[in-house]
């Protein structure tokens, strides 16, 4: 395995990461706030849907993954009316989201299973992406790839450093606290699950605007819940999210080439890698159970009524 | 004049049973305006979807064939449920339990035993309580989380199923097509009723609704369930062995599940194919709530998502629309059942202003 090829690796991993950086840092923000959204990957379906029937019509693939975007806000308000207007159990109700999402977005892209997008093209920026090694490494990649580290410093900034993250981890780990102090914790929740949905609109965009410039019917296979694991396996951390959200576009990455050399293993098989590899990493972060305790947002899943 | 809300103290019985149909009815209204917002004709539609598939002997005979895996997998799921136990990958069990029955058929192919069909039942409940038992035991051992590892192993058991027929089982003589040999005879679950696909699984289906009920309602095993899913800490101060709890959620459901697959393999399918149920694992949770976790209540749940996948497929034929509607319905049954469960845990009232 030459140089070249290992650049070429790295990129690829780096692409096969950026939806699943989206959608965990949109999660964690969501959860952190206190509320669990298991539709993900609903979300991320619908968005996915919207930002190519967008893109098809408009040619636009800004408006395309503003589309996408804005799809994943409207299944995540979803969710919110019932969870936090409604005080529906949030397991059940995001569950519901999800079978919800694979119903529409197979129902919306059926006119469109057979229309391959051309796809948007990695940044070209003359002179800089033709440097040997660190060209194609930092200049060589497309725009959501820049867009998702802009987003990581920017919620990992606004967690840590800003006021408002202060307000929302308190909505997290103690509403009735945050309420007594004056701090609306359903209008906190609310906006931190439309965050989440965003993000995860933004990611199904990126699958279908850039990493498989096409439409299939649960075209996610999964990611939305590896998102999930991956904010569990962070232990709500955004750089450890950044860092998971790699690693397994690696094995992903790592599966595609094994494939592509005829290792004498089923591709059946081979696929299985970055599921069981979600379950051996859950397995290998839940055994640190105080861990997982100490970082958890104390509220998260839980109900808030604040008439009482 | 504004409104309050109230919790109520006790959900009279009759809320409880009306907030499912209020959820159907609601679905409906709101399928007849999709409907009409696409250019249908709602009265047609309503008519394909829900009428014309049920109209007729046959039509009722395929949708108990439906309902089956659906009332199996549901009755197996709420058992989990109630206890806090989130089983959701009842569709890997599911395809399990039907590689496990599927690869005992075709290990006596041409050659039946007449002990044969038992024992696919046998192998096909403990196939798919197997595939249940990792997400128990890595909750139990670990406490890794039981939802994340019973999806993922969803996605790993059609990937080996996939592998399967595409591979050491496919049929020599199948042309290429990723499928096995069909089942022998003595591999078939007999039919109910000659010229419909109504087998004896259905019988069993319907037999295990009182059973469930027996095992949830009236044993001490569904009282401890029942006290740990409402109340965690209470069910901790009695001592109550949460492990236990959580290995009967997910042995249940995968059982149940793994029966069901073996069912759909021995029964309306006769073989194994990439593709073994379409969603009833995902479509068994919508049952297990819309039934409110009963399992009286889970076997007419299981007829109504039963007839919405009838309905798809009529519809499509009729009308062109397309099946993936049916997912829509679905997803749609759920939202509004959670929404109208609001109305039995609170009470509504209006109050005048100057009395506050």
């Amino acid at each position: 395995m030459d140089l070249t090829e290992i650049i070429v690796i790295l990129v690829a991993t780096l692409r096969a990461g950026t939806p699943l950086v989206l959608a965990a840092l949109g999660e964690l923000v969501t959860e952190k706030s206190g509320v669990l959204n298991l539709g993900v990957e609903g979300m991320m379906l619908v968005g996915a849907v919207a930002a190519i029937i967008t893109t098809l019509g408009t040619g636009s693939y800004a408006l395309g993954a503003l589309a996408g975007t804005l799809a994943g806000v409207a299944m995540a308000l979803v969710f919110a009316l019932l969870t936090l207007s409604l005080r529906a159990n949030q397991v059940a109700a995001g569950l519901a989201l999800t079978i919800f999402g694979l119903g529409v977005s197979a129902f919306l892209g059926l006119g469109f299973r057979d229309r391959p997008l051309a796809g948007l093209k990695p940044l070209a920026v003359s002179g800089l992406s033709d440097i040997p090694i660190v060209g194609p490494l930092l200049f060589g990649h497309d725009i959501f790839v820049y867009l998702s580290l802009a987003i990581f410093a920017a919620v990992s900034w606004f967690l840590a450093r800003s006021r408002g993250g202060l307000v929302l981890r308190a909505v997290g780990e103690a509403p009735e606290a945050a309420h007594a102090l004056g701090h609306n914790v359903l209008a906190v929740r609310y906006a931190a699950t439309a965050f989440g949905g965003a993000m995860a609109g933004l990611a199904g965009a990126y699958l279908t605007l850039v990493y498989t410039p096409m439409w299939a019917d649960q075209m996610t296979a999964g990611r939305g819940w590896i998102a999930l694991a991956l904010v569990v396996f962070a232990t709500w951390k955004p750089g450890r999210v950044l860092l998971g959200a790699y690693l397994f576009g690696g094995v992903t990455i790592a599966q595609l080439h094994l494939q592509a050399q005829g290792v004498a293993v089923s591709s059946h098989i081979l696929a299985t890698l970055p599921y069981v590899a979600t379950i051996l990493v859950l397995v290998l972060i839940a055994r640190d159970a105080t861990r997982i305790k100490l970082n958890a947002p104390a509220a998260l899943g839980k109900p808030f009524d604040p008439g009482r | 004049m504004r409104l309050r809300l109230e919790p109520r103290t006790e959900t009279a019985r009759w809320v409880a049973l009306a907030t499912p149909l209020l959820a159907a009815g609601l679905t409906l209204v709101f399928g007849i305006i999709l409907f009409t917002a696409l250019g249908y004709d709602p009265g047609r539609a309503l008519n394909s979807f829900f009428v014309k598939p049920i109209e007729n002997v046959y039509g009722l005979t395929e949708l108990a064939v439906k309902a089956t895996p659906l009332l199996l997998c549901a009755l197996g799921l709420a058992v989990g449920f109630r206890g806090g136990v989130w089983n959701i990958g009842a569709e890997g069990q599911l395809t399990v339990g039907a590689i496990a029955a599927g690869g005992l058929a075709l290990a006596f192919n041409g050659d039946e035993p007449f002990w044969l069909l038992p024992a696919m039942v046998v192998a096909g409940a403990a196939g798919g309580a197997l595939w249940a038992a990792i997400p128990a035991f890595l909750r139990v051992r670990f406490n890794t989380n039981e939802i994340l590892t019973s999806l993922m192993l969803t996605y790993v058991a059609v990937q080996i199923l996939g592998y399967l027929v595409h591979g050491p089982w496919r049929n020599p003589q199948g042309f290429n097509f990723p499928q096995t040999r069909d089942f022998g005879e003595g591999a078939v679950i007999p039919l109910l009723m000659e010229g419909t696909r109504l087998h004896w699984g259905t019988v069993l289906a319907a037999l295990a609704v009182p059973a469930a009920w027996l095992l949830m309602d009236k044993s001490y095993l569904g009282f401890q369930i029942r006290v740990t899913g409402m109340a965690p800490r209470a069910a901790a101060y009695a001592g109550y062995p949460v492990g236990r709890i959580v290995w009967a959620g997910f042995i249940a459901g995968g059982a149940m599940a793994g029966l069901a697959g073996m069912m759909e393999a021995a029964g309306p399918i006769g073989k194994l194919q990439p593709v073994i149920s379409p969603g009833y694992g995902f479509a068994a949770i919508i049952v297990a709530f819309l039934g409110r976790l009963n399992a009286f209540g889970i076997l007419f749940a299981s007829l109504l998502v039963a007839l919405l996948y009838l309905g798809g497929e009529m519809a499509q034929i009729d009308l062109k629309v397309p099946p993936a509607v049916t997912g829509v319905f679905q997803g749609l049954l759920l939202f509004f059942l959670l929404g109208s469960d609001f109305l039995a845990r609170y009470r509504v009232k209006v109050e005048r202003r100057a009395a506050a």
